[in-house]
């Protein structure tokens, strides 16, 4: 198969897992770029942050920051508290993104939510390019979230028809995947501590800050179950 | 606003390094060449389910079960997303399925 061939056939078989995300960050890329164009930003602030961070919870909360007073120590150590959670996704694709040449340096770049979750779920068929596949999932992902802010950002204050609920696709794609890797495991220690962990941290600490407790007690629970989770062959 | 361009762009310069350092960090910590640490590679075996189930408690962390709707669109929602797949395992149409179930349920009926 030649390069173009196998890239081709990459690119066809990735869309379709980046249809949901289509739909969910055309909306919140949207609705970033209008908070951004509300909050008194030419619509290029929301077009070059969508490219340069591509994370959507910190690009959210970079809004007040940049309204706020200069704290760039503020801000690096807000961005690396809200996005903490990378660093469980990159432990998890030590293997996957490696051994694709550049493309793991983009890849890595671009490792959101959505595009770790997909990544690394996904079946991807024995005739297709796991790099190129990979590749085009996060390049769709970049591209959706950098259309939708940048027009949020230009024609935000104009549009005008009912999606309230539409975020919910976001929700609806982590249950999805959640389950698929439940119907994967035969061991579900792991998924059940994970959300009950959450939901105790959630009651504990409220919505604002309990993401740090919780990715640490997730940590902690693992590194207990160790002996146990290792002895009775978690699935490889 | 009170910030100059170059104090914004400083700003936005940190964010851009800060989210890249947390997605680079384990790949500089481990290299290739290396063997990763044994509890390291447990770590990637088994925290992505536990992660997913923080994630999707993440989506649903600003509901409320005492005030407002209690909950219940997002409930059934999940519920109608959970049966769609185990019966038709079609990602796309249990997707669509739970938002658009979403959708009718606030902006109808609640």
């Amino acid at each position: 198969m030649s390069e173009s061939t196998r890239r081709k056939s990459a690119l066809k078989a990735a869309f379709p897992h980046t249809i949901p995300i289509f739909a969910g960050f055309w909306f919140l890329g949207m609705t970033y770029g209008i908070y951004m164009n509300v909050s008194g930003f030419a619509f290029w602030y929301p077009m070059i942050m969508s490219l340069t961070i591509f994370a959507g919870s910190v690009e959210f909360v970079a809004v007040n920051l940049l309204l706020g007073s200069f704290h760039p120590l503020q801000a690096l150590a807000m961005t690396l508290m809200i996005n903490a959670r990378h660093i469980f996704y990159g432990i998890s694709m030590l293997d996957k993104y490696r051994g694709n040449g550049w493309k793991d340096i983009y890849m890595i770049f671009g490792m959101c939510d959505e595009s770790f979750s997909i990544n690394y779920t996904a079946d991807i068929p024995k005739d297709i390019d796991r790099g190129w596949f990979m590749f085009f999932v996060t390049l769709l992902n970049h591209f959706y979230w950098f259309f939708g802010a940048t027009l949020g950002g230009i024609f935000g204050s104009l549009i005008h028809f009912n999606t309230e609920g539409l975020d919910f696709v976001m929700t609806a794609m982590f249950v999805v995947i959640f389950l698929e890797q439940w119907l994967k495991d035969k061991n579900h220690v792991s998924a059940l501590a994970g959300i009950g962990v959450s939901v105790l941290c959630l009651l504990a600490f409220g919505a604002e800050d309990f993401m740090i407790p919780a990715m640490a007690a997730i940590l902690g629970v693992l590194t207990l179950l160790r002996r146990p989770l290792e002895a009775g062959g978690e699935r490889q | 606003m009170t910030m100059t361009f170059m104090e914004q762009a400083a700003m936005i310069g940190m964010i851009v390094f800060g989210t890249a350092l947390t997605r680079f960090l384990p790949f500089l910590l481990f290299p290739a060449g290396k063997p990763t640490p044994r509890y390291i590679q447990y770590l990637g075996r088994v925290l992505p389910p536990a992660v997913f189930g923080l994630l999707v408690v993440y989506c649903l962390k600003s509901v409320s079960l005492f005030t407002g709707n209690h909950g219940v669109p997002e409930a059934v929602s999940i519920a109608a997303v959970i049966a769609l797949h185990l019966w038709k395992r079609q990602m796309l149409i249990s997707i669509a399925g739970g938002t658009v179930c979403y959708m009718i349920l606030v902006q109808l009926v609640f």
